[in-house]
């Protein structure tokens, strides 16, 4: 024990004859890197945090957000616009000295993951699309790192551990046993459209530290190759055992070389749809160009856009309206997160052939974001 | 012969329930067809099949009582 000081903080889990102070010193010297500092990010560093893990890296690219603060309870009003990685670890580092925090303000991609990842023994996955779960947890299936995953959705949420040898049954699975192939990405379904009951990342987050304080202690039994399934509506819990699928043994990469040539927004159907508008362009054509801006959420949706002109027509009403419009100039179409403003900008295709129409990539919460960051940089 | 389906998810807002009980199903490529049937909507979801709790990866033979469970993958976070 480093000092008493150090012994009266942990002393409640010290006392614990299954952890003890061998436990202790085994958090001590254990790297824990949590991928994701948002709702499952929070709760599961403060837990860490608190249980005296000796390093512990944040990676996050994002900026704080008033909507993040329903459920990551890390942040507060002062912190929106700052980096998410460097102030978790700022009110972190003040909760308890003694750890060492590693901050990475980056996007893991597959040509900086494995690097990254090395540098760790237990990886904790509280990320929030598909792409990057399958990146984290092909790295992790390489450099053979425990993976604790956690994914949540608006009143259910699931946990597992994946790449953990199981010494008992010899089996040692990853995701993709799981699921081999990501979903159709119109069927994915978001946080930032479906909702989520605040409470319940905090709950699937600390499930994910309990895991990897389990592991890393030796005690009880880990979700190894499992998946756990909690609906808080019904308080209902369900466990899955995962085998090895045959068919994921040649899909998944298996050298650094083949991980770097994975394209992994491509393998999950991220790619840029043809009369998508970027950010920067949108911003382009709205200062030079006399262009018709048409917000297609319906009536009651915020945030409420008074930055730059335009016109309402909620998709539901979208087909009727839109034949009542003179369209004349190129057209814009926006939504919350450009899933909708796609099929705003299909129907207007099929209407009038002749007009230019784009959909705002990301919708008004990317455009909202961007202006954020601008305004931070400067 | 009796089965119970159990689903999750966005399966659930689309089955309209938590929980389908089915008779005479003979394995696990008869109920995915017939639930899909049902429910179209199911057509375009990728999920993971379990029969009394363990992940299958093809066509199960399923017999009276079985509890086949219905999870889609989630990425929110």
């Amino acid at each position: 024990m480093q000092n008493e000081n150090s012994y009266n903080r942990y002393q409640r889990q010290i006392i614990l004859k299954e952890l003890g102070n061998d436990g202790q010193q085994k958090l001590f010297k254990a790297k824990v890197l949590v991928v994701g500092a948002g709702g499952l990010g929070c709760p599961a560093l403060q837990y860490l945090a608190a249980a005296g893990v000796g390093t512990i890296g944040v990676v996050d690219f994002d900026i704080v957000e008033l909507s993040n603060l329903q459920r990551q309870t890390l942040y507060n009003i002062d912190d929106i616009g700052k980096y998410k990685a460097i102030t978790a670890i700022q009110k972190l580092q003040a909760f308890n000295p003694e750890i060492n925090f590693i901050p990475h303000c980056l996007k893991l991609t597959n040509t900086n993951a494995l690097s990254i990842i090395a540098n760790y023994d237990i990886v904790l996955d509280g990320t929030d699309n598909f792409a990057t779960r399958y990146l984290i947890n092909d790295a992790c299936a390489i450099l053979n790192n425990p993976l604790i995953y956690g994914a949540i959705l608006r009143f259910e949420g699931q946990v597992g551990v994946f790449n953990c040898l199981d010494k008992e049954k010899n089996l040692q699975t990853n995701y993709r046993d799981l699921f081999p192939e990501p979903p159709n990405p119109s069927e994915v379904l978001s946080c930032n459209e479906a909702g989520v009951l605040g409470v319940l990342p905090g709950i699937i987050g600390t499930l994910q530290a309990t895991e990897v304080l389990k592991i890393i202690t030796e005690i009880g039994k880990p979700l190894y190759n499992k998946i756990l399934s909690y609906n808080v509506l019904n308080n209902f819990f369900y466990e899955f055992d995962v085998s090895i699928n045959k068919n994921n043994q040649s899909i998944i990469p298996q050298t650094k070389t083949e991980f770097e040539n994975f394209n992994y927004d491509w393998f999950c159907g991220i790619k840029k749809q043809p009369n998508e508008i970027s950010i920067n362009d949108f911003e382009t054509l709205r200062v030079n160009e006399n262009i018709t801006i048409i917000d297609v959420r319906e009536y009651d949706e915020m945030p409420v856009v008074v930055e730059f002109e335009h016109i309402q027509i909620p998709l539901s009403l979208f087909e009727n309206k839109i034949s009542n419009q003179t369209l004349t100039n190129k057209i814009v179409v926006f939504c919350q997160s450009g899933k909708r403003s796609l099929q705003a900008l299909k129907i207007i295709q099929e209407k009038s052939p002749a007009i230019q129409v784009f959909s705002l990539q990301g919708g008004i919460e990317a455009w909202k974001k961007h202006q954020l960051k601008n305004l931070i940089n400067q | 012969m009796k089965i119970s389906v159990l689903v999750f998810g966005q399966i659930a807002e689309i089955v309209n329930t938590e929980k389908l009980i089915l008779q005479n199903v003979k394995d696990t490529d008869e109920l995915n067809e017939q639930l899909k049937k049902e429910y179209p909507l199911l057509q375009k979801l990728a999920y993971s099949i379990a029969v009394n709790k363990k992940i299958i990866q093809s066509n199960t033979i399923l017999t009276n009582e079985d509890v086949v469970a219905i999870l889609p993958p989630f990425s929110g976070g």
